[in-house]
């Protein structure tokens, strides 16, 4: 199983040609208590970049950035009735959206763990 | 262009509590402590919190006759309130209004007996204090009191933490202002706030603001509370955020703070008119404004947030309004907001579409406040 993290905090687990999203220990720390969250339609094409989810915290909205090209497949329903999931468990079940991977070269340019946590401190 | 930000003489408390800072308004701000956002805003409505609003401008009204009247008629020329009629130890909400009926800073008006307080925004304190300098110099010593710091008590715990330090603060009304000790510094304290909670706005001289403070925090019930939740707090007691809610665009009509222009200034009043944009306002006294501002409460749990476009159907094709303000409210357990929309749609339980993320979410126009307010009257 590998993880790959972006410098957007963000992590990306993969499954097959299938990529699972959530932001990271230290972005949910950072938002504060998420109140709500929402992902684009499933079906949905994104760029690599482009805004596939959204969660917000009490003060603001934050965008949660494709890490990959690829077609959402499915948002974490868990979240809609408790978004503050994504605080208890943000790397784990406070997963956001699954996808599909593209083009498996764009992981390439991604972070491994190591990389990450020193980008963190 | 970038300046130094300032510090209010409680930054170092601040750090020392484990404050995130922010710059607000030139100042270095606590936007959360560590507790966060959620749980100071559920401790604020549940017990107290103590908020740091130092960096907001308080102006000294002195007039040069002696005769505090003077002083409350010269002020009178520039807010639509009544001030003449604010007894010695009474506080008030104004508005400085334009030529355009416009608001250029809302404040709270304190009668010190022998001079006026303002407690104005600190991103227009500046703009306020030229503006009272320029139009009442004449007539009154106009001074910014750089020197104070200022410091919020609210929730229902807030009177027995007060009264500890000092058992005067607990025959206080909501709106009485008193001079007293609070752990051996002189404060001039009122019984008001930003939160609609009961609570306390304590100011003093810079030197002595950490020492009311940790006596503060020492009490009972209180916690340190950032602006973060002072902000989420404002929204359900449906107060204004100037900038936000207010600004030289709305007039105090169509801003839904009619209450804060007495009868005595009104049309037929004893001293009506008479200050800028005073027509115009007296003319939507009387006809209404083609827009007002409402309450907004979201059917589902998406937060519509300040800027999102409001319409009166489904489609998108019937402009309504625009969301001046909105959050999840910790209290009301799910999203608040305000805005202004058209005079068709403001009833209370109109329903609109905000637009949010290119979707259409469906939203209530409600009255205002969100959350009762629990003023001691």
């Amino acid at each position: 199983m590998t993880v790959y993290y972006t410098k957007e905090h963000e992590w990306l687990r993969v499954e097959g040609n299938v990529a699972v999203v959530g932001i990271t220990a230290h972005a949910a720390n950072e938002l504060g208590e998420i109140v709500f969250s929402e992902a684009r339609d499933p079906g949905t094409t994104v760029e690599q970049g482009d805004s596939v989810a959204v969660v917000e915290s009490v003060k603001a909205a934050s965008d949660i950035y494709a890490p990959v090209t690829g077609d959402v497949l499915a948002f974490n329903d868990a979240l809609t009735d408790d978004a503050a999931l994504i605080n208890r468990d943000p790397e784990g079940e406070g997963w956001i959206v699954r996808m599909t991977i593209a083009d498996a070269t764009q992981l390439e340019g991604l972070m491994d763990h190591a990389t990450y946590t020193a980008l963190v401190g | 262009m970038t300046q130094p930000l300032l510090r209010t003489p409680l930054y170092d408390l601040h750090i020392e509590l484990g404050a995130r800072m922010v710059p607000f308004a030139g100042y270095d701000m606590p936007v959360q402590y560590p507790a966060g956002v959620m749980a100071e805003h559920l401790h604020t409505r549940g017990q107290a919190g103590l908020f740091d609003v130092s960096h907001m401008g308080q102006v000294r009204i002195r007039p040069r006759s002696g005769n505090i009247a003077d002083a409350a008629a010269a002020l009178e020329a520039l807010v639509p309130a009544d001030i003449a009629s604010l007894k010695p130890g009474r506080q008030r909400y104004a508005v400085f209004t334009t030529d355009d009926g416009g608001i250029s800073d809302d404040l709270m008006v304190t009668n010190m007996g022998e001079w006026l307080l303002l407690v104005v925004n600190a991103a227009c304190k500046a703009a306020d204090f030229a503006h009272v300098h320029k139009a009442l110099n004449e007539t009154c010593m106009v001074e910014m009191l750089d020197g104070r710091a200022l410091i919020a008590l609210q929730g229902p715990a807030a009177e027995a933490a007060l009264a500890a330090l000092n058992p005067a603060a607990a025959a206080m009304r909501f709106m009485d202002v008193a001079e007293m000790d609070l752990a051996g510094v002189n404060c001039i304290v009122s019984r008001s706030g930003y939160t609609g909670e009961d609570g306390y706005e304590i100011g003093m001289a810079n030197e002595g603001a950490e020492t009311v403070a940790r006596a503060l925090l020492a009490q009972p019930g209180v916690a340190p509370a950032g602006l973060g939740a002072r902000d989420s707090l404002r929204l359900e007691a449906g107060l204004c955020l100037y900038g936000a809610d207010i600004d030289l665009t709305t007039t105090p009509v169509e801003g839904a703070l009619e209450w804060s222009i007495q009868k005595s200034r009104r049309p037929g009043g004893a001293r009506a008119g008479g200050y800028p944009g005073a027509r115009i306002v007296a003319d939507q006294l009387g006809d209404g404004t083609t827009r007002r501002r409402v309450g907004l409460r979201a059917e589902g749990r998406a937060p519509v947030r300040g800027g999102a476009e409001l319409f009166a159907d489904e489609a998108g094709q019937v402009p309504a309004g625009r969301v001046t303000s909105g959050a999840f409210g910790p209290s009301v357990g799910g999203p608040v907001a305000m805005g202004y929309v058209a005079a068709d749609h403001m009833a209370v339980g109109t329903r609109l579409f905000a637009s949010v993320r290119g979707r259409l979410l469906p939203v209530a126009v409600v009255a205002l406040p969100f959350v009762p307010a629990t003023f001691k009257r």
